[in-house]
């Protein structure tokens, strides 16, 4: 009887064992500590007009040209910057905490935690609703997630009108993320495939990489409004967007190509490349205050 | 006896549930001797892809100016070169495809064509710089010449529904990270993953993370993921010689 009550157990284990396997097998543990590798440009906020890489329409491209930095400082506005998709835009790291069902101990969420002015984003695992249209849009927006083909997959919808570059390029509260997060080995890489009907002509792709990191990283709060000397009833700091004064810095600093630094989106083929190549002259080297990576090229 | 009886059920049942895996399932379908790297594929990269250039633009589509390395951990050993970099010098030694090696010809802008050469290997063609790219996943003979697209060993990571390919490249010809001449050295090592994405209207985005090695001219990991669309043909195919300054 011993011996076959011990057969019977031993039959279950060995099932949820070969299950769990296959399972196991799909997915990778992503809690911990991940630090950003600054090895690819993605931030391209060194300048208050760099659209490169971007698709705009003509509309973003407007309202980006209107955009005056001063207005991070009016108190309904500060946090407009940093939404969802600042994860990969920004320069920080990841801190990912896991949120387990207490008694099926199944993993209901992600939480990446917050970092300076982004907000914490949480990625649902547990299948739930995606909530209604008229639903509460949040600067994080509302993210769910499965595990597919060994990648993790996420999908972010409402979330608040804000920005898709932190230098004011716009993307409305009808923009949807999709996430793709692979890891190998120690090497995450974020996949982040924007899309907007309004400001983008087509999706915007980054994918940024980040290492694992044995010390946790820290946390920071989000973002927080505070007075910054604007008033109720100021008028909101902008441009005319034929008359930004930093329309054509980019251009100049690095004899870049006018649409190219404008967004438009044949500049994001090779056959664009092609089109320039007899026209484009490199900026010339630089020769002092350079940076440490000859970065800098002498304005002259 | 009963109890014995038992236990071998689980442990028949055991390795059932174990061939029912994603390995095994991919290999029933090819049949049981289809077993080459081009029938256990988890994940389809064949066809034609180009590069979509959302990351990098200023170092992917013009060249920068001489002596900047932004972004990649150069050595010290790298800065002489980085500074005395002349692409009229490197065309005259017949070295205009540096660009275009291994170590960065993922990021040079233009169509991949990928196809399977045998059963065995993979090829990658590429039309900018007409670079050619052989991903073997079995051993075979090695050759002892360094070349621009060196020797590569391929392997898949399956997973269920999916996964992703491994490419190691060593054997290398010293070549550049960028076009304005920020080196990697013939002891450099290439580590790629391959990865597909969705994209909108069933499109589909090849996301290629690659890590270059060098103990030479890095003080660290150059770790970039270039990504590709998915093309419906190769109409756009445009090969391209190599040029050592555009």
């Amino acid at each position: 009887m011993l011996i076959h009550l011990v057969a019977r157990r031993a039959l279950g284990v060995l099932l949820l064992v070969a299950l769990g396997a296959g399972k196991a097998s799909a997915q990778f543990d992503f809690v911990g500590s991940w630090a950003p590798l600054a090895t690819e440009d993605v931030q391209n906020d060194s300048v208050p007009v760099d659209y490169l890489g971007l698709a705009l329409t003509d509309e973003a491209r407007t309202r980006a040209l209107s955009y005056d930095e001063s207005q991070k400082s009016m108190i309904e506005r500060q946090c407009a910057g940093w939404g969802a998709a600042y994860m990969v835009l920004g320069p920080f790291g990841l801190r990912v905490t896991a949120q387990t069902d207490p008694v099926t101990n199944r993993i209901v969420s992600y939480t990446i935690g917050a970092w300076e002015d982004w907000n914490e984003m949480v990625i649902w695992m547990d299948g739930r609703p995606r909530p209604s249209e008229h639903a509460l849009h949040t600067q994080a927006g509302f993210t769910t997630g499965r595990w597919e083909g060994g990648a993790l997959s996420g999908r972010t919808t409402h979330v608040k009108a804000g920005f898709i570059r932190k230098t004011g390029v716009p993307l409305t509260d009808n923009a949807t993320i999709d996430w793709r997060i692979f890891r190998h080995g120690d090497i995450l890489t974020v996949l982040m495939v924007a899309t907007d009907p309004v400001y983008l002509v087509e999706p915007e792709v980054v994918s940024k990489n980040f290492r694992l990191s044995r010390t946790p990283l820290d946390y920071r709060a989000g973002c927080v409004t505070g007075y910054e000397g604007w008033q109720p009833g100021d008028p909101v700091p902008h441009y005319s967007p034929d008359k930004n004064p930093f329309a054509d810095e980019f251009v100049k600093l690095y004899h870049l190509p006018r649409e190219a630094v404008l967004g438009y989106p044949e500049t994001l083929y090779p056959e664009y490349r092609k089109k320039i190549k007899d026209t484009y002259v490199p900026p010339p080297p630089c020769t002092e205050s350079c940076g440490a990576a000859g970065n800098f090229v002498l304005r002259r | 006896m009963r109890a014995l009886g038992a236990l071998t059920a689980a442990i028949a049942m055991l390795l059932a549930a174990l061939a029912g895996g994603p390995v095994a399932r991919a290999q029933q379908r090819g049949g049981a001797a289809a077993r080459s790297a081009r029938d256990s594929a988890p994940i389809d990269l064949t066809g034609y892809w180009v590069s979509y250039v959302t990351e990098n633009w200023r170092y992917r589509m013009v060249t920068p100016a001489k002596g900047e390395y932004r972004r990649i951990p150069s050595s010290p050993a790298a800065l002489p070169i980085i500074n005395a970099w002349d692409p009229a010098a490197d065309e005259r030694a017949g070295n205009q495809c540096k660009s275009y090696g291994a170590g960065g010809i993922m990021s040079v802008p233009g169509r991949l064509h990928i196809t399977w050469q045998d059963a065995d290997t993979l090829r990658i063609d590429t039309d900018a710089g007409m670079q050619t790219r052989l991903f073997h996943f079995s051993p075979g003979a090695t050759s002892s010449a360094r070349s621009w697209q060196g020797e590569s060993v391929a392997a898949w990571e399956p997973a269920p529904g999916g996964g992703s390919l491994r490419v190691v490249t060593s054997n290398l010809r010293d070549g550049y990270l960028r076009k304005n001449g920020v080196p990697y050295s013939e002891r450099a090592t290439v580590t790629e993953h391959f990865d597909i994405a969705p994209l909108a209207d069933e499109g589909r985005l090849l996301l290629v993370t690659t890590i270059v090695d060098d103990p030479v001219y890095l003080a660290g990991p150059y770790v970039v993921s270039p990504h590709f669309k998915k093309e419906r043909d190769g109409s756009k195919w445009d090969p391209t010689p190599c040029s050592s300054t555009w």
